[in-house]
């Protein structure tokens, strides 16, 4: 501001003679460039700081990820296995005891953790993607929710035929909604977003047919599968739930990672790290946005699906601002684009309060503190992406110079 | 207090209200700036990393004050007599809505004024603008930053006591839909466009009040975001436009 009011406040040039107009322009000049100069090695100096400090934080995850990816197919594959039999033995008594003990574990396992899940690995696909920030996610989550419920209860379908279908409805309704949204940016596209949220769930509490503030109740169980207990629907056991959205999990996942190495999945990289540049590249970036919100929404209808099959009854509480607040929040800490960072944050935000409810009161308190804290120590997440954590901590390769962790800070 | 007073001790009593109210909630900004958005900053300009930030500390502000005063409507006491003034048709024009109006008229022009003719007003908008080159023309960026803060506080403060004033309740979350709402009508009328959030709260009251009386009061905040998304179709960048040399994010 300074050099602003100095510069303004000199009088313009004056009838004063060549030479003397010239030598003082000269030393105006000089004197400007070392203060830009100054002002740019402080810069400089303040960002290497920053660059060096984050460089002094024990990065834990590197390692583990470099040796991961040096592991042969074969043994990655052994590894998966071994985390979905570790997730189906989940439900044990042992192990409830272990990570909820003042709650039931086998209950928290669909909701919140499973149902969590689902959804934050939903979000990933538009927020960490695609780089569209989505506040009303949970509108999504609630039409899935509200197509089992109605086409359950009044028209007697299967929960095998509302799935499709719901998920399907979910598709269109992300393209109805993406439509006009995503033509917007920024600060416009989070309120609209946030407004898809709102007008779903105030619009559920307000119409007859979706049975107003009470909501709907006497959704039907999925049918049973076999005589086997693990897929007998009842309304005691959540176990057969649990099976069924962590199978849902599982699927969700392997598309979701077929379609990030994928042409679409690379469009989305380019419009997330600079959009206009991939506009310029050739890419239609308005298509694949819109296909990345449609892509995601029937992610998150499928949990509505799950979740109102399991519940009997739903109402419009079930879906709350507040939920897409702690899905997007999941997906951040975890480690926005990455996927098992992604699952692993949608568990924590969705087991750690219910661990801790001896703390009672305290967590919603300690839960902004800690969001707050992992954003000043950690703001690329828990597990960062490879792409990320490279853009972040080194730049873009191994030989790149310190500028370049600038441009790169810049650009994130 | 004892009661509503009148006359010069109103006013008196107003203006104390408004500077501990600015007061509190400045102070409240600042610190928010100095713990949740500098160290951010510093380190990434990740806007999602900002947001979910600025989220957590919302939580932690609310929960404290729920720990403190507990979660249910509390109420606010009567500082001034509610007498109707005159009628426009049915509706009663009263001392209070007169003095919500001019306050907030007021304001409006200081906060139009400051940022438009003053240093600091000149920094912010360079901020705006572009923070890189702000920098290089010798703005302090940071003080610049926690400075709009403690300002963004100080008009806070002041609505706050309005809205005490005229509902005579409160709790510990009121402000998380009255925040929502005012990011709506700043968007609505243009990010970084001073008369443009001014014109789109006044359009956003506008279009809930007749909304509500048109389509029955719990449609007014559909009817309110469907005219945003509408708005916005036409105009993506708000009812006045946006006052920032590049989109952001």
């Amino acid at each position: 501001m300074r050099v602003l009011k100095r510069s303004a406040a000199s009088p313009p040039e004056g009838p004063a003679g060549p030479d003397q107009a010239g030598t003082d322009r000269e030393g105006r000049l000089e004197r400007a460039r070392s203060r830009v100069g100054s002002v740019k090695g402080r810069l400089a100096r303040r960002r290497a700081a920053a660059v060096a400090w984050r460089a002094r934080l024990p990065d834990l995850t590197g390692p583990v990820a470099r040796a991961w990816h040096r592991l042969p197919r074969w043994s990655q594959w052994l590894v998966r296995l071994g985390i979905i039999v570790l997730a189906v033995l989940a439900p044990a008594d042992w192990v409830g005891q272990i990570m909820a003990p003042a709650s039931d574990w086998k209950t928290l396992l669909f909701y919140p953790i499973g149902i969590f899940v689902l959804l934050a690995v939903g979000l990933n696909v538009v927020v960490g993607q695609a780089g569209i920030l989505d506040l009303g996610y949970v509108a999504f989550f609630a039409i899935g929710g509200y197509t089992m419920a109605l086409l359950g209860v009044n028209v007697g379908l299967d929960f095998w035929i509302i799935l499709p279908t719901a998920v399907a409805l979910c598709a269109v309704s992300g393209l109805v909604l993406g439509t006009p949204a995503l033509r917007l940016r920024g600060d416009y596209l989070a309120i609209v977003t946030l407004g898809f949220g709102e007008i779903i769930r105030i619009s559920a509490t307000n119409a007859s047919w979706t049975g107003g503030p009470r909501g709907i109740a006497g959704i039907p169980h999925p049918p049973d599968i076999g005589n086997l207990n693990a897929f007998t629907y009842g309304v005691l056991d959540p176990t057969p739930y649990y099976y069924l959205v962590l199978a849902l999990i599982v699927v969700v996942i392997f598309v979701a990672r077929r379609l990030e190495r994928s042409r679409v999945g690379r469009a989305w990289a380019a419009i997330r790290e600079d959009e206009d540049a991939a506009a310029l590249m050739g890419v239609p970036t308005f298509r694949f946005k819109l296909w990345a919100f449609a892509i995601g929404g029937s992610i998150g209808g499928g949990a509505g699906v799950m979740f109102s099959a399991k519940n009997i009854a739903i109402t419009p509480d079930n879906f709350p601002l507040l939920l897409s607040i702690l899905v997007l929040s999941a997906v951040v800490l975890g480690g926005s684009g990455n996927l098992p960072g992604v699952i692993l944050g949608a568990f924590l935000v969705a087991w750690l309060p219910e661990r801790f409810r001896g703390l009672a009161d305290y967590r919603v308190l300690i839960f902004g503190a800690a969001l707050v804290i992992m954003m000043i120590f950690r703001p690329e997440g828990l597990l960062p992406s490879r792409r990320r954590r490279s853009s972040l901590r080194t730049g873009t390769g191994a030989g790149a110079a310190p500028t370049a962790v600038v441009e790169q800070e810049e650009k994130t | 207090m004892k009661g509503p007073q009148t006359g010069i001790v109103l006013i008196g009593v107003l203006l104390l209200c408004a500077l501990a109210a600015m007061g509190a909630s400045a102070t409240t900004a600042f610190l928010l700036e100095r713990v949740a958005y500098r160290p951010l900053r510093r380190r990434t300009t990740s806007r999602l990393a900002a947001l979910i930030s600025a989220i957590g500390a919302s939580f932690f502000i609310q929960e404290v004050f729920a720990l403190r005063y507990g979660r249910d409507i509390l109420p606010f006491p009567r500082i001034m007599n509610k007498t109707v003034l005159f009628h426009i048709g049915s509706g009663e024009v009263r001392t209070d809505k007169v003095l919500v109006v001019l306050a907030a008229i007021v304001m409006m022009i200081l906060l139009d004024r400051f940022v438009g003719t003053s240093r600091l007003g000149r920094g912010i908008r360079a901020t705006a603008q572009d923070p890189e080159m702000a920098v290089l023309m010798g703005v302090n960026i940071d003080r610049v930053i926690v400075l709009t803060f403690i300002l963004g506080g100080l008009m806070a403060g002041v609505a706050a006591l309005l809205f005490g004033t005229f509902f005579e309740v409160t709790q510990y979350n009121i402000g998380f839909l009255l925040g929502i709402k005012a990011f709506t009508a700043a968007v609505l009328g243009g990010i970084g466009n001073l008369r443009g959030a001014l014109i789109g709260g006044f359009a956003l009251g506008l279009i809930e009040s007749y909304g509500a009386s048109i389509f029955g009061a719990q449609w007014k905040d559909v009817i309110a975001f469907v005219v945003l998304v509408l708005v916005l179709l036409v105009r993506p960048t708000g009812l006045l436009g946006e006052q920032l040399a590049r989109s952001r994010i």
